[in-house]
């Protein structure tokens, strides 16, 4: 990572759409800057064949990666989000949200379900970053938290892949409340013994790493990742100094004792399988 | 009283008491010289109705605050703090510091106190009054080590049966190196969790600033309410209209304290606060002693029905409370669930 990228906010951290989501049959790998053909990088799992740079994927892609084929079985889908400000900024929130509808034909940022990973039955909860920045509104919430007491009744494993850009503010309080409710929800879990693996990815920041992605059993996080609670240019601004290299990245977290390994996503899913078979019921 | 920190839009009632000083200073004033006769017609000003007028300029004022006003008033440098609170509320305060594992962060204060007769833990942000105390408290913005703290304590409070009184009032929690590198998100995560299990009455107040997850922090509570002029929401309305409007200013800041819904009275119909503390005319700056009282006795009426509840109950309405939060559609219903 440049200078420049680690220091930028994450609100600017929305992947520029040519780049990101690339439209060609070859595109430049943002991190090694080689010209990779697409085909092979996603077929590699979205990551970059040279550099081993970890391409952000939403949560079908994501889904399709760590679930047996075929096993995902999704729930909670029928909830849809409202505008219960009526808020309104530089666009209103009920136009964003029809936009984004559209665009991602998605519900909201969130995708959840049962499924077999390697075999083993668990409950996969996958945010989704290319709706609204993944951020966490009253939908998310209320499907995080369905999925939590879901995986509690059922004594399944719990597996939620987070990447998100915080609360969502047209939801204002009632935003921050979801908070509140995922962490009392895996309050719960925690006392009937259930398993929470909290998978980070790029980026996970703000409201939800202060809430569930934060109370994990076990933490992992995807290489470079950028994980933290406030925004690197927020900080910056605060402490009127450089950050240093690799801050807020999950080689930084693991250093400072905050996740408990770093997994590349080729291994993710037998490393969820493995913690599943020590730790799941 | 002429040091007193001015809101603008609080000019007429400055006004109105410039003239009620003058008139003070009149009446009291050194009688005419060489024992000429003093035209005995009064104080040449009407007292009594420039009082009065000041009284109707106060309520009309703050009846009609828009929501950036009111953030304004909730940052009011001589509005009351924690340690105000506790003076006023508390008889026998007995501070307890440190979260035995990094530091003691003066952002968060707890101890024992009683507040009327009731023994609680008494847990609050401190923003800090004199230069040197607000720098040492990061203006409210406590690290992961405030947060560790108030959790340490809340969980003695449990094991001796004390209920916990919390009062927020932050900006937000501290945005920092250190901050991150010790956990900052996971010591607020903890909180929460570990608040919504508590066996014991939590009340909390936001008395000032409720800001997003530093407020939340704190705030996983049984009840929850909110000084009439205090603001509660995800962000700060600067930090809003930064990201959304693509700039802070006084217009973009004022548009985003009232979108994002974050008065009293806003989080009262939205459900997130169960009531709102009437704050004494002209706001908890003019009168410290009568936003305490109002504050105790919503306090002490919250806490003596929490006590009736029995524990399991009373963990399982908390849980119900923030449960129930959020506002979404649910369409036709699938097979699977609902």
């Amino acid at each position: 990572m440049t200078q420049a990228a680690s220091t930028r906010s994450w609100t600017e951290l929305r992947p520029a759409r040519k780049s990101a989501i690339p439209e060609g049959l070859w595109l430049r790998c943002p991190s090694c800057g080689q010209m990779i053909y697409r085909k092979q990088m996603e077929a590699n799992l979205h990551v970059c064949p040279e550099c081993s740079h970890h391409f952000r994927i939403g949560a079908v892609e994501r889904v399709k990666q760590l679930a047996d084929t075929g096993s995902f079985q999704p729930m909670f889908s029928n909830l849809r989000p409202t505008d219960p400000l009526r808020f309104k900024d530089l666009k209103a929130y009920a136009e964003r949200l029809t936009a984004e509808q559209i665009r991602t034909g998605q519900n909201d940022a969130v995708l959840a379900g049962t499924c077999f990973i390697k075999g083993r039955p668990a409950m996969l909860t996958c945010l989704d970053l290319t709706f609204m920045m993944g951020s966490m509104g009253s939908v998310v919430g209320e499907t995080i938290t369905r999925s939590i007491e879901s995986a509690t009744e059922q004594g399944l494993p719990l597996v939620i892949v987070s990447c998100s850009g915080g609360a969502r503010m047209q939801e204002s309080g009632l935003s921050l409340m979801q908070m509140a409710k995922t962490s009392a929800a895996l309050a719960r879990l925690d006392d009937a013994g259930g398993l929470f693996i909290s998978v980070l990815t790029d980026p996970t920041t703000g409201g939800v790493t202060a809430s569930f992605a934060m109370l994990g059993d076990v933490i992992f996080a995807e290489p470079k990742a950028l994980i933290g609670f406030a925004g690197p240019r927020v900080i910056q601004q605060t402490i009127r100094q450089e950050l240093p290299e690799g801050f807020q990245r999950s080689e930084f977290l693991l250093q400072s004792g905050l996740v408990d390994r770093v997994v590349a996503r080729q291994d993710l899913r037998s490393e969820l399988a493995r913690v599943i078979d020590y730790a799941g019921k | 009283m002429s040091t007193f920190y001015q809101l603008d839009f609080e000019k007429p009632i400055r006004e109105i008491e410039q003239q009620i000083e003058a008139g003070e200073q009149a009446a009291k004033g050194p009688r005419p010289p060489d024992g000429a006769v003093a035209i005995d017609e009064g104080p040449s000003v009407d007292l009594a109705a420039l009082r009065e007028q000041r009284t109707r300029a106060l309520e009309r004022i703050y009846s009609q605050l828009s929501p950036g006003d009111v953030v304004r008033v909730a940052r009011h440098p001589s509005r009351p703090q924690t340690r105000d609170y506790i003076q006023a509320l508390c008889r026998d305060f007995a501070e307890l510091h440190g979260d035995r594992r990094f530091g003691d962060d003066p952002a968060i204060v707890t101890g024992f106190g009683r507040i009327d007769s009731i023994k609680c833990l008494i847990v609050g942000h401190q923003k800090g009054r004199s230069t040197q105390e607000k720098i040492a408290c990061h203006f409210g913005c406590a690290h992961p080590e405030g947060y560790r703290k108030a959790l340490a304590k809340m969980q003695l409070a449990e094991k001796f049966g004390l209920p916990i009184v919390t009062l927020v009032d932050t900006p937000g929690a501290y945005p920092g190196l250190g901050a991150e590198q010790r956990g900052q998100a996971e010591a607020i995560a903890v909180n929460l969790r570990e608040m919504s299990r508590l066996r014991t009455p939590i009340v909390s107040v936001v008395i000032g600033e409720g800001g997003s997850g530093g407020a939340l922090g704190i705030a996983v509570s049984d009840r929850v309410a909110m000084l009439e002029f205090s603001w509660y929401s995800v962000i700060s309305p600067e930090g809003c209209a930064a990201i959304l409007w693509k700039q802070a200013n006084e217009q973009t800041n004022n548009a985003a304290a009232r979108a994002l819904k974050l008065t009293a009275r806003d989080n009262l119909e939205l459900g997130i606060v169960d009531e709102v503390i009437r704050e004494p005319l002209g706001g908890a700056h003019r009168d410290t002693a009568g936003a305490a009282a109002n504050l105790k006795a919503w306090i002490v009426s919250q806490l003596q029905t929490l006590r009736q509840i029995p524990v399991d109950d009373l963990v399982k309405a908390r849980y119900e409370r923030f449960r129930r939060m959020g506002s979404f559609r649910q369409e036709d219903p699938e097979t699977a669930q609902e």
